[in-house]
């Protein structure tokens, strides 16, 4: 289980930071993007990975070491929100600076 | 004890009044100088009130606790040489004051000068009553920032804005040294408390970083009063106006490095290094300041090389270290305050009445202003040495101190007295063709432009100077009954048990510094009537030296320093964003790689891949996916962006069912909704983006875009087998600690009522970092809003969409069909499913937000929940349809939901708990049974509301990029534009609903809110 979550955590990073270096702006947009997904999954692994023990309390009082760690999650959560947000700034960037430049490379200007 | 307070009063006065004063009206003189006198004069009173404590050797004390932890607390302390120097600072600023009313112009902005003045004099005060060292750091750094804006007053004077540059980078950079010396005397003394510093002067000699901390301090302390090779920007301060000069540039500020090395003489001075260091720097300035004051014909620039020749004087003295010297420092720089601030104003009076401060020009005056003529008669002669005035005291202790020096060498010993004798007869030398040139000779050509002659000015302004030489005259003629008492305090408090015994008598009998004062005063008087009329034509400056020019150096460096920074960025720097960032993630990798070759490639064997659990074959196969879908992405975003979209989308699927695989419900779910927004986001932008053509390529270019690849592939491919590793490595290892984990696992519903941990713990524990994340959130929001007002699509995009043009040729070639109708109908089912749904979906909203606290679920979920709601509707019914039958406000949703969560946060306090604390309790129902009734649900519901305010801002006020049209569109082709119909298919109503794309929005929102708040949908209220 863990090598194959980290080679798909090492395949995401990988395209996401290929896409990162290109020149033209959605390039970088979906490569970050990418880079997002790999991130959290990452953040979230290093709770550790467990099965069917969601952080949700029940009532038969419990051994809490049943339960998978919360902390990685709620930082992941927000961490997801906070990055539909930043796609949106940056698409938004994307398109203000191509307006004004009339070019989507991202110097500004055609090499 | 009560009256300790007076101390920081002392400092704080003077600030409050120069903010008060920055606020007065522009040409309110009056007020204004009354405000800054009244300001003074009381700070003044305050030291007086504090004198009986410390004239019996005490120490008064003031400390405000700050950062006690570190030892950094806000201490003022006054004793006997603090009390000596603010005294000066505050007296004579209180003539200073005096002075400058009458001599401002009305012209001039007087507020902004009286605000700076005052706040300088808060900052000396500051610096002299600091009693931790790094609270006077930053008084002496602001005392360099006041000086900056003073001298660069006149700020339309291009010489006022170089001199004020050139003073704030030498005396600020030597702040900085003084910040890391200080920094160094904490680390050998353990404190920043001055009185623990000043006790352990063995210990910091001994240390073997004694040097290192002198020579940083002295940098400060040398670079603050010009000495020598520093004093270059004194005379290029002399810009400033003259009430500046003579306060701070020879009176107060300059002063301030003495006063550091008076201050911290117990402890560092008694050394060989300190001698060496100290007397030649004290001794190098002095002769080469008293030379070049020679040779200047301004009059400011006379004595403002006077003031250096001065400062070097008491530098020496201090340098020679004996107890005597510092006698003779101390008492020397009151003198010198004296008699060089009423010579300053006494030049800005000349330069006031005729117009002129060349002293070729000037000539005769004392016909027309024989009272200025006498008083500055006077003070130059404090200024030359002469007896029965204060500067001739203070000389013949220097002299007599020369003398009794024994050196470190014997020639040094031997040729001191010479080289001061020297010095002596140079100050005889200008201050003789000072007052000679000015005052006496034929009477001075009318000067054009001025319309009154020259006479003496009116009775006020010449009481500073007349109380500053009747001061000189008493302190000369009867020093023992006058400044003696003071002296004795201020030398007791740095000296103690040491204070030496010395006599302040004017008549020491006929002894050797008699006979230097005699001699100097002799060669002083011939060397003028030989060389009067040569220094006169002399207009190359000073003989020997005069190519060497220190401003000019300094100003040639910085040059040189921009353009050898603007080379090196020239040859190593790059615009071009892709090279940093190529550059950048390499050595991310690199520094990355070297961590992971120390901590043991050897582990890596097949053992270690095999310790995870055995993988379920349907992860493998779900992964498979995931990874085909990103490389797939890589492959096809260039040209096809939607595919790539698609594709991502896949592997944010996989990314969520992963979550969902490994106990994370509630990621799955955020997951899920954010991908559908986001890629319905994304999918809007496409409409905006250019069209990509295959270019030809030559072979060079083609060479370049392989090997440019190649890097990139292998950078990438080093990363993802690096972040693989790593995030194995991490994954396979035990766990070494579970107290946080644990803690939220055990208290989370004891403590906040809540089953779910990942809620609580957003909404609860750490509530205030989700504050922080969703007021991000609602700012991103904001400026995805605030760019997109101005947009303005690039001219290819501007064309109707393919699918539009194929759908309205279809309609224009059937005679049943009118045009456009297709394109109205064509979503018909889609839009009656989506309308059935909407309610479906609101309740699906607050099904997720309600049971969030004990179930998967919660504000982040249900926000973006909701926004799918409106989405949908959004692309059914087009912007118009939508904003017609809706009161779509996110900008207000985004306030009101910041607001809620702010105030559930102040809530709090209202019943004594810090902010955000929380509280719960089960509401009891007859119908419903128990319902959880958490504070903490209110500011889930604030988090909702922003929720929703956020994403649905970004989606629509990207969505309405489409029905605007750029004006020129607009104007050229009006009647085409009635057939370009718009991405939205619904007719347009009346009025026009762009509340958020146009600019004169405003007026038509609230039109149309009142249009609309008679018909509120129920899911409106739903959602509030």
């Amino acid at each position: 289980m863990e090598l194959t979550l980290a080679i798909g955590i090492g395949v995401l990073t990988a395209s996401g930071f290929w896409l990162v270096l290109r020149s033209r702006t959605f390039q970088v947009i979906m490569g970050l993007s990418l880079l997002a997904y790999a991130v959290n999954l990452f953040i979230f692994s290093m709770g550790r990975l467990t099965i069917g023990a969601a952080p949700i309390l029940s009532d038969t009082a419990e051994d809490i070491s049943h339960y998978t760690d919360p902390v990685p999650q709620a930082l992941v959560l927000t961490a997801i929100v906070i990055g539909f947000a930043m796609t949106a700034l940056l698409l938004v960037l994307l398109l203000a600076a191509r307006g004004l430049s009339g070019t989507d490379h991202v110097d500004g200007q055609e090499p | 004890m009560t009256k300790d307070i007076l101390l920081p009063m002392m400092v704080i006065l003077p600030f409050i009044g120069s903010f008060i004063i920055s606020f007065m009206p522009r040409h309110d003189r009056n007020s204004t100088y009354l405000l800054a006198f009244i300001i003074a004069l009381s700070s003044l009173a305050c030291a007086i009130l504090l004198l009986p404590q410390v004239a019996d050797g005490g120490v008064v004390r003031y400390g405000i606790e700050w950062i006690p932890s570190i030892g950094m607390n806000l201490t003022f302390r006054m004793d006997g040489l603090a009390f000596a120097f603010s005294a000066l600072v505050l007296g004579i600023g209180l003539l200073i004051i005096l002075y400058a009313h009458y001599y401002m112009s009305p012209k001039d902005p007087v507020p902004r000068f009286f605000s700076y003045l005052l706040g300088f004099m808060g900052a000396m005060i500051g610096v002299v009553l600091s009693g931790n060292l790094i609270q006077l750091v930053i008084f002496w750094e602001l005392t360099s920032i006041f000086s900056f804006l003073l001298i660069g007053y006149w700020h339309h004077n291009a010489n006022a804005r170089d001199g004020a540059r050139m003073a704030l980078i030498v005396t600020a950079a030597g702040g900085l040294c003084l910040l890391v010396g200080v920094l160094m005397l904490r680390h050998i003394t353990g404190s920043f408390d001055l009185d623990v510093v000043l006790a352990s002067g063995d210990l910091i000699r001994a240390h073997p970083l004694y040097e290192a901390t002198l020579i940083l301090i002295l940098l400060a302390a040398f670079t603050k009063s010009a000495q020598f090779p520093f004093f270059f920007w004194l005379p290029r301060a002399m810009a400033a106006p003259t009430p500046v000069s003579a306060y701070l540039h020879s009176a107060t500020m300059v002063k301030v490095g003495i006063f550091l090395l008076i201050r911290l003489w117990p402890v560092l001075s008694g050394t060989e290094i300190w001698v060496i260091l100290v007397a030649n720097a004290g001794l190098i300035t002095m002769l080469l300041g008293a030379y070049l004051a020679i040779f200047q014909h301004d009059l400011k620039g006379l004595l403002a090389y006077s003031t250096i020749s001065h400062l070097g004087l008491i530098t020496l003295l201090l340098g020679l270290g004996s107890p005597h010297a510092l006698v003779a420092a101390i008492f020397h720089t009151l003198n010198h305050a004296t008699f060089k601030a009423s010579l300053f104003m006494a030049a800005g009076i000349i330069d006031h009445e005729t117009g002129t401060r060349d002293m070729r020009k000037l000539s005769g005056l004392y016909r027309v202003m024989p009272q200025t003529a006498r008083l500055a008669m006077v003070a130059a002669a404090a200024m030359a040495g002469v007896p029965l005035l204060n500067g001739f005291i203070s000389k013949e202790m220097f002299f007599a101190e020369t003398i009794e020096y024994t050196g470190i060498t014997e020639f040094g010993g031997f040729i001191l007295p010479f080289f001061a004798t020297l010095a002596g007869s140079f100050a005889v030398l200008y201050s003789l063709r000072f007052i000679d040139q000015t005052f006496f000779g034929p009477p001075m050509k009318e000067q054009e432009g001025k319309e009154h002659s020259p006479h003496d000015p009116v009775r006020w302004m010449r009481l500073p100077i007349e109380l500053l030489v009747l001061a000189c005259l008493i302190v000369g003629i009867f020093p023992e009954k006058t400044i003696g008492p003071f002296l004795k305090i201020a030398v007791d408090s740095v000296l103690h048990e040491d204070a030496p015994y010395y006599s302040l008598a004017v008549w020491h009998g006929f002894n050797y510094a008699l006979m230097m004062s005699i001699v100097a005063m002799c060669a002083g008087i011939i060397m003028y009537l030989l060389f009067k009329y040569k220094i006169d034509k002399n207009v190359k400056g000073a003989p020997l030296i005069y190519r060497v020019k220190g401003w000019q150096m300094f100003e040639a460096s910085l040059a040189l320093t921009t353009i050898i920074a603007q080379w090196i960025e020239r040859q190593l720097g790059t615009r071009r964003l892709q090279v940093q960032l190529r550059l950048i993630m390499a050595t991310v990798l690199l520094a990355g790689f070297f961590i992971i070759a120390g901590r043991g490639l050897g582990m890596m064997n097949a053992d270690f891949f095999l310790r995870g659990s055995p993988p379920d074959p349907a992860f493998i196969i779900l992964w498979i996916i995931g990874c085909a879908c990103a490389i797939g992405a890589t492959i096809q975003v260039k040209y096809h962006r939607f595919v790539a979209l698609i594709l991502i989308g896949g592997a944010g699927l996989v990314s969520c069912l992963t979550f969902a695989w490994f106990s994370a419900p509630d990621l799955a779910i955020t997951q899920l909704l954010v991908e559908i927004v986001a890629t319905v986001l994304l999918i809007l932008g496409l409409r905006w983006l250019p069209q990509r053509k295959t270019k030809t390529m030559t072979s060079m270019r083609l060479l370049r875009m392989v090997l440019r690849r190649g890097t990139d592939i292998t950078l990438s491919v080093c990363a993802g087998l690096g972040m693989a590793l790593l995030s194995y490595t991490v994954m396979v290892s035990s766990k070494q600690n579970h107290d946080v984990s644990d803690y939220y696992l055990t208290n989370a519903y004891i403590e906040a009522g809540g089953r779910n941990v990942v809620n609580v713990l957003l909404v609860d524990f750490r509530a205030f970092d989700t504050l922080g994340e969703i007021t991000v959130l609602g700012i991103v929001g904001m400026t995805v809003f605030a760019l997109l007002r101005r947009f303005r699509p690039a001219a290819e995009s501007l064309a109707q969409p393919d699918q539009q043009r194929i759908q309205n040729a279809y309609d224009d070639k059937r005679t049943d069909r009118e045009v456009g109708a297709t394109l109205h109908d064509y979503l018909l089912v889609p839009r009656l499913v989506i309308q059935w749904f909407f309610p479906v979906i609101i309740v699906l909203a607050i099904w997720l937000f309600l049971r969030g606290h004990d179930n998967p679920g919660g504000g982040f979920a249900a926000g973006i929940a909701m926004t799918i709601a409106f989405v949908l509707l959004y692309i059914a019914f087009g912007v118009r349809w939508v904003e017609t039958k809706l009161t779509v406000l996110p900008l207000y949703w985004i306030g009101t939901g910041l607001m809620i969560a702010t105030l559930t946060g102040i809530g709090s306090w209202i019943f004594g708990f810090p902010f955000l604390s929380s509280y719960f309790a089960y509401l009891d129902t007859q119908s419903l049974g128990k319902i959880p009734m958490a504070s903490a649900l209110l500011f889930d519901l604030g988090v909702f509301i922003l929720v929703v305010g956020a994403s649905t801002l970004m989606l629509i006020a990207i969505a309405h990029q489409s029905i605007r049209k750029p004006r020129v569109i607009q104007a050229s082709a009006a009647e085409e534009d009635a057939m370009d119909s718009d991405a939205a298919p619904a007719p347009a109503p009346e009025p026009e609903p762009e509340q958020l794309a146009s600019e004169d929005g405003d007026a038509a929102e609230t039109a149309e809110s009142d249009q609309l708040k008679s018909e509120k949908t129920p899911q409106k209220e739903g959602e509030s």
